[in-house]
């Protein structure tokens, strides 16, 4: 649980892990009064490591998420990924974050209309400059999805569409996969088949995972867990 | 830049997944477009030509004397200022008719033309000496001599001197030796102006006194000033236009915005900065307000060109000023278009652009917040509808001149639109609340929720409806008036001029001898100025047929034995509003002689007449006008015998006359003019009612898919596809009809301002206020047929929905 | 003799930049319906002091030779051209036919300055009033001091005023006028072409010009030309060279010279003695010939000239006072004061047209 704020060599940075999140604070604003959602949360990721966030509904999971997805911001604390306090990002720097060493899947709504499979798919590679032909021809067929490409999304079942976008999280090589519920909208077995096909997907890649669930049956097929309760953290 | 490009291409992929929305939105821009710069098109091309013919004969900057007292002045000035060493050059303009049309005529003097005039290609060219001799020359530019026949006559039956081309003639003019204008337009030794070239030694004052002043060449034209209130009328109502267009605009943009708004949080979440996205939007932007800015100044043109001979016809009848026939394109019109396009598509996206750059990427996809957003929005509605409000008060109040009448109808239009979604918000809550039964409370509530996304196509139509019904009211009761009044003013039925005094006395003398000529009621005509303002002076013999039916405001108890007394006069209502005249006031009139101070005994209607104008006792007026032409006539004949009488006189003094006409021709020539003056608000206004149309057809069409996924929970609890159709049709239906209902007392009031503001201010006289509850019925009858038309498309799909498609609504909720 | 330059334009309808091919300023074209000059008529004063409606072109032509007190020379000009655009009696208001034209202006030894102007006869702007004689255009005039019905043009009052110059001289003759030609009938041409033409080269001249607002008081001789016909010119006369020329032994010599086109010139002139009498010269008896050019913005024209009248021995050379003296008006001629030496001395006035 070191705090350093200053750059490390890449060789260090391999011993180093891949993501710290240090004291970090979240509170919203009700209409009955301030709400303290994450009172002070600290955990480590390596690279390439997994770790299942788990807890009751409003616990905060997908605060957390959204803070180490730079998508919100912090009222204390601070996460570094790659060594790179958030704090410190502007607007730009977090969106160039999210571009090339994230990848993120939301329970729903994760595409977009009016592309079709195959546009979306590559869409976060693209803009990271990191089209790759090959590794998106693979993600296709692995994922199932070779009949689908010229397809729009509302013409797609739950189940395709969250392996559509797990396959966009992926196509740009992101160091970490951040998900959010994935299969919360999808029923058992299909939410079993899509979260096989992430974590095959994660091995390939090498890159950290951290998910999102209430279910601790899902939970289990992750390696670590950890539970957010009360505003902290425990790891299990 | 990458990601600019890309998320470009993103957000451009979901116009060709919506191209209903999108061709509602370039439509509604292109339409807005089109009305503005169709109006500006028109206005510029009035204005250019009322500049070049003002500079016609002298240049654009050359100074020129006119009479203090404005009018024609003696041509022995001339003479006495060119003997005193100054180099000037005499002018005289008229108008004559040709046919049936007006042609100008300009008299010069080529061998006296300043250096810079712009005729001074006369001088110097060929054919001078035959221009100088009998019978001279007639230059015209080559589109008006099209116009004129070889051997044409004016109305006096005198020839026009042999037409020649000049390329440097204004249009509608025709140019000829001075001698010639004057004998042409029966104005011996008179003179309109003196080009200066140079001042003479002595100053101006020693050689003329005080009949002549210099003037500037930044002043403006008379057809300038005079023409000013016709044009700013067709800019208010370009305006008008263009905001109501704007609203299917902003409409279209925000229901753009909303439906793109998962797409943006992914786009967000994917790691697209909040500057590519915006950059992305605004070159979006950019992009389709060019197009549809493009499309629409062209449509402008087409309107325009259609518009231009109604425009060109009205500003002829009622101010003689003279429009080339052809519509010339500017590139400066067309770019300032292009702005107006541009800025009312950055002004309609403009909130949805703020929105979407301020609000943080995640609360962009959840629907609660949009509830407490629209909340506030419509509490800053009321706000703003509030200062519009009071606005249009102050306006009222402290507001004066025509600037201010428009203030008070903008006010006004602007708060009810922004003041609807707040009233129909609080009128829903209100029924729902009372409401019994659940599926009625549903039916309220679920209004509710559809408002917002219809707020915007509402308050379109509630400006369309509202300007329907008041320039409609306005436009009616001024058609009942000016009948009505036409029918009391035009009583005689006989009317003619004689072409001189001593035609005009033998003809007289012809009909005291006929015995189906009843009364002989000369109406002598001449022209004064008072105040810097010209005042037509015309004569009346006391006869029974004015006491009956001559239309007065405002009179005194004896005002025709007064009148008749010889020492009183009636004076027009322009007239009486201009230098603040009442009955019992007395006016001063100058006259051939010395001033005359007259005592005002009446003021009466005078539509349309953009001068002042006095009416006199036929003695009063031969002894104060001795010099006046008496060659105006009218005629009191029993209706049965005017053909017979009119035949007879044609045939027998013939010759001697200028014009003969009965009453019918001259009823159904002036209802044409006003018809023609008023065809282009009406084109106008049409064309906003369409617009607005189109604004709700195009809220609804885009509000329909997302109407599924909010009707789906009724039919899953019991409630029939047909009757949720059913209503679906009558919410729609409903809400055009409130509408509607708002829509008429702003009409109301916005005809209102039209007649007792802005007319008055404008023309100088007030309609009577009139109320056409039969076209209530009407405009509540298109609302509706609107309504019912632009909804029945998407209720017929939810009728028909198969209920897979309402199922997989459920299927994607969380 | 003068020219009438714009006036014959306008008659001949040709575009003012451009002589017509033949005669100078269409003075040679044919003017039916209009007077014609015959030999036998007797020219009677003061009528012929005023204008002569029937005919087509009329002038009253003054020039002057003048010194200020510091000996330095100028020359003064005052012109009125009428012409009639149709035959026929003058008509009141702008239906007459009439059109006036004035030149005037002032020569030193560094500047020749010039003003034009025109009006329309009929209206009260120009005209010519035989007794009192009064010529006038805007506000230029020539009139008669006196107002007596016997003034004549003896004493004359004459005013102009131009851009940068003003002048107003009172000239006075003690002699009647002078009638050239013979008899007043001056021959142009081989084929008859003549105007009527007197003079009153007798006028001495007290006045004042303003240069630039400067006043100069001066004083001198001046010379007046009356010549009116209706073709002076057949249609191949290209141009002429002009003399006005006063003796310092107290004679006038008027000469002219007419060039065709086909290089044969017709010379005329008169032998005024000190006493008025005046003697037509026959064109054997003189010789004009160019002795110098000067090259101007426009054209080269001679400016220095040797005269001789073989009757009277005279044999001079002619210097101008500005070889510039060119009048830049729409048809643009040269007219400036010159001085002669050589058998006789003396100053005069020279004119050249159609170069």
């Amino acid at each position: 649980m070191n705090q350093s704020a200053t750059t490390t060599p890449s060789h260090e940075r391999a011993r180093k892990p891949l993501l710290r999140v240090v004291g970090v604070k979240k509170n919203y604003a009700t209409p009955q009064g301030v709400l303290e959602i994450l009172r002070g949360v600290d955990f480590s990721l390596e690279a390439g490591a997994s770790l299942a966030l788990m807890g009751e509904s409003g616990s905060g999971k997908s605060t957390l998420l959204h803070l180490v997805g730079a998508l919100d911001q912090a009222d204390a604390g601070d996460i570094f990924l790659d060594d790179m306090s958030l704090a410190t990002l502007g607007e730009a720097a977090r969106a160039a974050l999210r571009r090339e060493t994230l990848g993120i899947v939301f329970q729903q709504f994760n595409l977009i209309p009016s592309l079709t499979v195959a546009d979306n798919l590559a869409f976060q590679a693209r803009i990271a400059g990191r089209c790759d032909p090959d590794w998106q021809g693979e993600l296709t067929r692995r994922l199932g999805l070779a009949e689908l490409v010229a397809r729009y999304p509302e013409q797609l079942s739950g189940g395709q569409q969250q392996r559509v976008a797990v396959g966009r999280a992926l196509a740009s090589r992101p160091r970490l996969l951040l998900a959010d519920e994935p299969t919360g909208n999808l029923d058992e077995a299909t939410g079993e088949a899509v979260l096989t096909l992430a974590l095959e997907l994660v091995a390939t890649t090498g890159c950290a995972f951290l998910m999102a669930t209430h279910s601790a049956r899902l939970a289990a097929r992750i390696g670590r867990r950890a539970l957010l309760s009360g505003g902290g953290l425990t790891l299990l | 830049m990458r990601q600019t490009l890309w998320t470009l291409a993103t957000l451009l992929s979901h116009w060709r997944r919506h191209p209903a929305n999108l061709a509602t939105l370039l439509v509604g821009l292109a339409i807005a477009t089109a009305l503005w710069s169709g109006v500006q098109a028109l206005n510029d091309h009035a204005r250019k030509s009322y500049a070049s013919a003002a500079a016609a004969v002298s240049g654009a900057d050359a100074r020129a004397l006119v009479s203090t007292r404005g009018g024609l002045f003696a041509q022995d000035l001339y003479i006495k200022l060119r003997l005193a060493g100054w180099k000037v050059s005499p002018v005289l303009e008229g108008t004559v008719r040709v046919g049936d049309k007006s042609l100008r005529l300009i008299g010069v003097e080529p061998l006296t033309l300043p250096r810079g005039a712009r005729l001074v290609s006369l001088r110097e060219g060929e054919g001078i000496a035959d221009f100088l001799k009998s019978p001279g020359l007639g230059f015209a530019a080559p589109e008006t001599l099209a116009q004129l026949s070889e051997g044409a006559k004016t109305e006096r039956g005198l020839s026009l001197p042999p037409p020649r081309a000049l390329d440097a003639a204004p249009p509608g003019a025709l140019i000829v030796d001075i001698g010639v204008a004057q004998r042409l337009l029966d104005r011996p030794e008179r003179l309109s102006r003196l080009m200066l070239e140079a001042k003479g030694a002595q100053p101006l004052a020693s050689v003329v006194g005080d009949a002549l002043r210099l003037v500037e060449p930044d002043e403006d034209s008379d057809l300038e000033r005079l023409t000013g209130s016709f044009h700013l009328n067709l800019t208010a109502f370009g305006l008008l236009s263009f905001l109501v267009g704007l609203f299917i605009v902003h409409a279209s943009f925000g229901l753009a915005f909303e439906q793109r708004l998962p797409t943006i949080r992914t786009l967000r979440a994917v790691g697209v900065s909040s500057r590519a996205l915006i950059a992305a939007m605004a070159f979006e932007l950019f992009a389709l307000a060019l197009f549809a800015g493009g499309a629409g100044v062209a449509l402008g043109y087409v309107i325009a060109r259609a518009l231009l001979p109604n425009v060109a016809a009205s500003l002829d009848s009622l101010y003689g000023a003279q429009l080339p026939e052809r519509l010339t394109l500017d590139a400066g019109w067309a770019l300032s278009g292009l702005g107006m396009a541009l800025l009312g598509a950055a002004s309609a996206a403009a909130g949805g652009l703020i929105r979407t750059f301020r609000l943080p990427v995640l609360s962009v996809a959840r629907p609660q917040a949009w509830r407490e957003a629209h909340r506030r929005y419509l509490r800053r509605q009321a706000l703003v509808a509030g200062l519009a409000f009071a606005v249009a008060v102050g306006a009222l109040l402290w507001g004066g001149g025509l600037v201010g009448g428009f203030a008070l109808i903008a006010g006004g239009l602007l708060g009810a639109a922004l003041g609807l979604p707040v009233a129909l918000a609080g009128a829903l809550a209100l029924g729902e609340r009372l409401a019994k039964g659940p599926v009625t409370r549903w039916f309220w509530a679920d209004s509710r929720q559809q408002l917002p996304g219809l707020s915007l196509a509402l308050m379109a139509l509630l400006l369309a409806l509202s300007t329907n019904i008041g320039v409609g009211a306005m436009v009616e009761g001024f058609r009942v008036t000016f009948t009505r009044w036409l029918d009391d003013r035009l009583i005689a039925e006989v009317y003619f001029e004689a072409s001189d005094d001593d035609a005009g006395q033998r003809i007289e003398a012809w009909a005291a001898k006929r015995p189906e000529v009843e009364a002989i009621l000369p109406v002598f005509r001449t022209k004064t100025q008072i105040a810097n303002w010209p005042v037509e002076v015309g004569s009346l013999r006391a006869h029974e047929t004015y006491a009956e039916h001559f239309p007065l405001l405002e009179h005194d108890a004896n005002v025709w034995a007064r009148l008749a007394r010889g020492d009183a006069v009636l004076v027009s209502e322009q007239l009486a509003r201009r230098l603040k005249l009442n009955v019992g006031g007395m006016l001063d009139i100058p006259t051939e002689g010395e001033n005359w101070s007259a005592a005002i005994v009446g003021i009466y209607p005078d539509y349309g007449n953009p001068n002042g104008q006095l009416r006199v006792d036929i003695d009063a007026f031969e002894r104060h006008w001795p010099r006046a032409p008496r060659v105006n006539f009218s005629l009191r004949v029993a209706p049965a015998n005017v053909t017979g009488l009119i035949r007879d006189l044609r045939a027998e003094m013939g010759p001697r006359l200028v014009r003969l006409v009965d009453q019918a021709f001259v009823k159904n020539l002036s209802l044409k003019i006003f018809e023609r003056t008023f065809a282009v608000t009406a084109a106008l206004n049409t064309l906003t009612l369409i617009v607005s149309a189109i604004a709700l057809l195009a809220s609804l069409l885009t509000l329909s898919a997302l109407r599924l996924a909010q009707l789906a929970p009724a039919w899953a609890m019991g409630v029939t596809r047909k009757r949720l159709a059913a209503l679906e049709l009558s919410r729609i239906i409903l809400f055009a009809a409130a509408t509607a209902l708002f829509a008429v007392p702003l009409g109301l009031f916005m005809a209102w301002c039209l007649v007792a503001v802005v007319n008055v201010e404008a023309f100088g006289w007030r309609l009577p206020f009139h109320l056409f509850p039969g076209q209530w019925a009407r405009v509540f009858a298109i609302a509706l047929l609107t309504a019912f038309l632009a909804a029945l498309a998407p209720v017929l799909r939810l009728a028909r929905a198969a209920p897979a498609d309402l199922l997989k609504v459920f299927a994607n909720e969380s | 003799m003068r020219a009438s330059v714009l006036l014959a334009a306008l008659l001949a309808c040709c575009a003012p930049a451009r002589l017509c091919a033949d005669s100078f300023a269409g003075l040679g074209q044919e003017s039916p319906g209009f007077a014609t000059v015959t030999p036998d008529a007797a020219l009677a004063f003061p009528r012929d002091f005023g204008a002569h409606p029937g005919f087509r072109t009329e002038w009253w032509y003054l020039t002057a030779n003048l010194r200020d007190a510091s000996g330095a020379s100028y020359g003064a000009q005052w012109t009125l051209f009428r012409s009639a655009l149709a035959p026929g009696p003058e008509l009141a208001g702008w239906a007459d036919p009439v059109v006036f034209m004035g030149h005037a202006a002032v020569t030193t030894a560094s500047e020749h300055l010039f003003a034009e102007t025109l009006a329309r006869g009929g209206v009260g702007q120009a005209g010519v009033v035989a007794t009192p004689f009064r010529a006038f255009i805007d506000d230029w005039s020539l009139e008669a001091r006196d107002n007596g019905a016997d003034a004549g043009i003896s004493r004359l009052f004459v005013s102009a005023s131009g851009a940068q110059f003003r002048y107003q001289l009172t000239l006075s003759a003690d002699m009647p006028p002078v009638l050239e030609g013979d008899k007043g009938y001056s021959r142009k041409s081989e084929d008859g072409r003549a105007s009527y033409y007197f003079s009153q080269p007798f006028y001495t001249v007290e006045g004042e010009l303003i240069l630039r607002g400067a006043p100069i008081k001066v004083s001198g001789r001046a010379w007046m030309d009356r010549e009116w016909s209706s073709q002076p010119l057949s249609p191949d006369q290209k141009g002429w060279d002009w003399f006005s020329l006063h003796l310092s032994s107290g004679e006038k010599l008027m000469l002219f010279r007419l060039r065709g086109v086909s290089g044969r010139d017709f010379i005329g002139g008169n032998w005024i003695d000190a006493d008025g009498a005046t003697r037509q010269l026959a064109p054997e008896d003189v010789s004009i010939e160019p002795l110098a050019t000067t090259t101007l913005a426009s054209t080269t024209l001679p400016t220095r000239w040797r005269v001789t009248v073989k009757s009277r021995a005279l044999n001079i050379e002619t210097i101008p006072l500005n070889p510039a003296s060119w009048m830049g008006t729409r048809f643009a001629y040269w007219e400036g004061p010159i001085r002669f030496t050589g058998t006789h001395g003396g100053e005069g006035y020279l004119e050249m047209t159609g170069y």
